[in-house]
């Protein structure tokens, strides 16, 4: 299927390159307490985090390995470095960057969009933050926004309030993995009614090989306050496999707005497991944009925790899985406070051999009364051996409540190709019209830049799908 | 010549037999009317001509400025110049009329251009300007879709345009504006065969010519005077007079 067109060589190479990087530190494969330790002591950490971490570690190794979803069993732990490091600081100017890791950067047109676009940017490869930079009118305004391992030496007291306590380690055997190893990530703070005009982006990078990427992000919004976080991923393509395991805490304070968008874009050897989440405070607006395009398997269900009355979630995620991929996505929406609200939709596409699972939750906690929550999800297969499985789920516990819940299964219809071939279409362009138009409703959020390139990355999963 | 011609047409689907020997001549600009019972084979015909995968010619030849299509696949023909308005158009989510137009349309005309070209059809038409920002066919009602179909007609001018049933569905003020977006584009020379069950449409589109079809088989074929003898005698009896 490759190799067919240059249009299609050229977009691959895009995302599919490696730079001979002579990486400063790299830890030989595998993973022990004493990867733990030396990760923080690298890091010259406060004796705190090193607790956390060990303690993370132990849960860690006595969580077996979650027995539903797609099968994890032949992730070798052992077999991946969890440290590894090509550049020695955080640069806040490009030309500090390493060259190499730079030219990586550029490739990917980072710089470019920082300039044209963006509040501010960050780059990380690897397990570490190479580059961050905010703009200096928001860093005059008291915003935050740096990579995580600055954030733990700069702001202790918020890391020390806040880290931890929307994603505990005893959530899942990832999250503890990460909270074990992490290395990197995003901090943002916006402080009380300051709203941010531009997005804020990060951008993830895997150049090596057996790679475990673990980053760390944290946003914290003040009360009134507004921003928009994207974040971006790609990687060199290998044979074995790589590891990325994130955790994301948001937490949205009184009368806040966050929108979180992801574009994950990995490469197919690298299994995607993530765990994201936010809490809602009081009349706050939390918005989950999740797109998952690469990787061998993803794991991943952006959730919102609705504790303050009047708070809203809008979880919007969409899926596309190609011959060998597994997309498990979802979304969880969990109602604690009255009067709160909650949409859920996701799309997802499979082609070829490829499958998307749509796992979601809406749960309604006793006292949460006069809340509502509306969940949707519609796949589409475009081949005969695609797949695709629905499990939703709702768990209502208050009486007083509003709940809906839909759900379609379609093919690309014979009819709907025929419809648009008759107007002089072919078939590859009908079908990926069709394609397109399944996942308007997600590209008609994102700012311009991000749709034309969501829409790219489509159109090249696209090529030759059909004949 | 022929701008088309169906020489003895014969077409299956699945395991069952449609059409048993078509033949019929169009010329640049004429309207031929093609009338007949429910499950007489109009439907089959309007697809067999565009190419649609569910129906197998078995033997006879679709022929278009005398080059036989066949074989052709269903962009190819269109891209000859047939056009079918559909009975029943598909929905197709989350794609506007604009962007599907612009794409079948394949002109060097830039956007706004090709988005004043539109507006103006639209207008001809009736059509409401919240329809070119709408999902196309998605929640529009019967003669919402009709009006539609002849739009992309009227912008993608076809030399010949298969129409199957356009008025069904429509009120008589649809009827009359798809009526008129049929005569301009006879007047551009595009050839018509219209499949209808009344005769209402045709008191504002005069045809050439009107045929019977029946059991897959045309038993006869007049000028415009023959719609009105369907319309006293019923098909029953015209069948009985002139069929097998």
């Amino acid at each position: 299927m490759e190799n067919k067109s240059s249009f299609l060589d050229i977009n691959k190479k895009q995302y599919d390159f490696r730079e001979d990087i002579i990486y400063l530190e790299k830890f030989a494969n595998g993973l022990s307490r004493e990867v733990v330790e030396r990760i923080s002591k690298i890091k010259n950490e406060p004796e705190w985090m090193l607790k956390i971490r060990l303690k993370a570690f132990e849960e860690f190794c006595k969580r077996p390995m979650q027995n539903w979803g797609p099968d994890l069993s032949h992730i070798d732990f052992n077999s991946i470095t969890y440290f590894i490091s090509p550049n020695e600081k955080v640069a806040n100017n490009w030309d500090d960057v390493p060259d190499k890791v730079k030219k990586t950067f550029e490739k990917l047109g980072i710089p470019e969009s920082e300039r044209k676009f963006l509040a501010g940017a960050g780059a990380m490869m690897e397990s570490t933050t190479a580059y961050h930079k905010l703009r200096d009118d928001l860093t005059a305004k008291g915003v935050i926004f740096c990579d995580t391992d600055t954030a733990l030496k700069e702001h202790p007291e918020l890391l020390k309030k806040y880290f931890g306590t929307v994603v505990p380690m005893s959530d899942n055997k990832f999250a503890a993995l990460n909270t074990a190893v992490w290395s990197g990530g995003s901090f943002v703070y916006v402080p009380k009614n300051v709203k941010i005009d531009l997005p804020l982006q990060a951008y993830f990078r895997i150049n090596a090989q057996n790679v475990g990427q673990f980053e760390r992000t944290l946003i914290i919004v003040d009360e009134g306050a507004e921003v928009h976080y994207i974040e971006g991923c790609s990687a060199a393509s290998y044979s074995s496999d790589s590891l990325h395991s994130a955790v994301v805490e948001v937490i949205a304070l009184k009368d806040s707005r966050v929108r979180y968008t992801t574009l994950q874009n990995w490469s197919d050897n690298v299994y995607n497991l993530v765990t994201k989440r936010a809490h809602a405070y009081e009349n706050s607006y939390v918005e989950w944009l999740d797109a998952n395009i690469g990787s061998a398997i993803t794991m991943k269900y952006p959730s919102v925790y609705l504790k303050g009355e009047y708070a809203k979630a809008n979880i919007l995620s969409v899926a596309f899985a190609n011959s060998g991929q597994i997309q498990d996505a979802g979304s969880k929406a969990i109602h604690f406070a009255p009067n709160t609200s909650s949409t859920i939709l996701s799309k997802s596409i499979s082609k070829g051999s490829g499958k998307t699972v749509f796992r979601g939750l809406v749960q309604i906690m006793k006292g949460a009364y006069n809340s509502k929550s509306f969940m949707k999800c519609d796949a589409l297969m475009i081949n005969k051996e695609s797949k695709s499985d629905t499990i939703p789920s709702l768990k209502i516990n208050e009486e007083d409540v509003q709940v809906g819940h839909e759900a379609t299964v379609g093919k690309v219809g014979e009819d709907q190709l025929f419809y648009l071939m008759s107007r002089g279409l072919s078939e590859n362009d009908a079908v990926s019209l069709i394609v397109g138009g399944f996942f308007k409703q997600f590209t008609k959020e994102l700012p311009l830049e991000y749709a034309l390139e969501f829409n790219k990355l489509i159109e090249l999963e696209m090529k030759d799908s059909v004949g | 010549m022929n701008l088309f011609e169906i020489k003895d047409l014969h077409v299956k689907t699945a395991d069952k037999s449609i059409l048993n020997g078509i033949n019929l001549k169009i010329n640049e600009g004429e309207v031929h009317v093609l009338m007949g019972p429910n499950g007489s084979g109009k439907s089959t015909l309007a697809y067999s001509i565009m190419g649609h995968p569910k129906y197998t010619i078995i033997n006879g030849s679709l022929n278009f400025n005398d080059k036989e299509i066949n074989s052709l696949k269903v962009d190819e023909r269109a891209k000859l110049g047939i056009f079918l308005g559909f009975q029943y158009p598909s929905e197709i989510s989350g794609v506007t009329l604009t962007q599907f137009m612009k794409q079948a349309h394949k002109s060097d005309m830039n956007y706004v251009e090709f988005f004043n070209m539109i507006k103006s059809k639209m207008n001809e038409l009736n059509i409401d300007d919240s329809f070119i920002k709408r999902s196309l066919n998605e929640g529009f009602s019967g003669g919402e879709k009709k009006k539609n179909e002849i739009l992309q007609m009227a912008v993608l001018e076809p030399k010949l345009a298969i129409l199957d049933e356009p008025d069904s569905g429509a009120d008589v003020d649809a009827l009359k504006l798809i009526a008129q977006g049929i005569n301009n584009s006879r007047k551009k020379n595009t050839a018509v065969l219209l499949i209808t069950h009344y005769n209402r449409l045709l008191t504002y589109v005069k045809p050439d010519f009107v045929h019977i079809i029946h059991n897959g088989k045309i038993i006869l074929s007049g000028d415009y005077n023959l719609a009105e003898v369907i319309e006293n005698k019923g098909y029953e009896e015209i069948i009985k007079e002139n069929g097998k």
